[in-house]
């Protein structure tokens, strides 16, 4: 499954990092913590968290993870979206709460 | 093959430029995918906390057939109970620090967990100095063990 399945699937708003949306999903990761994420985030995961600021790209570039999704219709500042184009990795933003969203994402990656 | 970088205390904007682009030259070099993973995990936690603990710090680099080896100096408070801050979860940043998602006190044990050695020596007041090493090759790290 690419990003462009799940941001269809899910009602995603691509915010940035438009050359990274036909990155291929391998699974998903929820945390808001950067050390979590550093350790235990595994490759081509979507990273859903709350944090919004420039750190999150560093690190999901890093991971190569495939995509960053925003909770709870938070805005990333504006250098976060600068460096999410900049690293290609694209950053989305959904209305839900990460439980909701989490739960949604779960059910169409087990589908696959 | 070397390099070094210089690292700002405070400097969050910047913080994992240094592990970026040792992560270019690793890939460069066609280190293995597994052995380049553990290694950016590592170095991109002890310049997280020259950027959140210290007040100035080198990264050194060096790479060769046999291994890398990281060297990270700081400035800095240095680390009084090494043993207390290697315990996952033990934590001394401050609560913006933590708002921002850092400071989970993962970051000694991410650095341990990733690499095949790993010394901190540190005076307190004065600074610290982390070492890392990840072998190439996996007879050099049984014996180093
Ligand atoms: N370079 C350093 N200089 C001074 N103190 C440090 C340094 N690195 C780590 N520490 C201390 O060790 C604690 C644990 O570090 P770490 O496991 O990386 O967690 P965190 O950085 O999230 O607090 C820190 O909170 C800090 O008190
Ligand atoms: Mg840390």
């Amino acid at each position: 499954m690419k990003i462009t399945d799940i941001i269809k699937a899910l009602n995603l708003k691509v915010i940035s990092g438009q050359n990274g949306l036909t990155n291929e999903i391998k699974g998903g990761y929820v945390s808001d913590l950067l050390s979590d994420v550093m350790g235990n985030a595994k490759e081509g995961e979507v990273w859903i968290t709350l944090q919004t600021h420039q750190n999150i790209i560093a690190i999901a570039s890093l991971k190569d993870l495939s995509a960053i999704i925003i909770v709870k219709g938070s805005v990333p500042e504006a250098d976060t979206i600068a460096k999410s184009n900049t690293e290609n990795i694209p950053v989305l933003s959904t209305d839900q709460d990460t439980f909701s969203i989490a739960g949604r994402l779960f059910e169409l990656l087990k589908k696959e | 093959m070397q390099f070094r970088h210089k690292i700002a205390g405070g400097d969050f904007a910047k913080a994992g430029n240094v592990a970026s682009s040792v992560k270019k030259v690793l890939q460069q070099l066609n280190i293995d995918h597994v052995i380049s993973k553990r290694t950016v995990i590592a170095l991109y936690e002890g310049e997280v906390n020259v950027v959140a603990h210290a007040y100035s710090g080198i990264i050194e680099i060096e790479i060769d057939e046999e291994k890398i080896k990281i060297i990270i100096t700081d400035k800095g408070p240095g680390i009084a109970d090494i043993d207390q801050a290697m315990v996952e979860g033990f934590s001394t940043a401050t609560p913006q620090v933590r708002e921002m998602g850092f400071g989970a006190g993962m970051g000694l044990s991410n650095m341990k967990k990733n690499s095949d050695f790993m010394k901190i020596s540190s005076i307190v007041e004065e600074g610290t100095v982390v070492e890392l090493i990840n072998y190439l090759k996996p007879d050099a790290r049984q014996e180093s063990k």
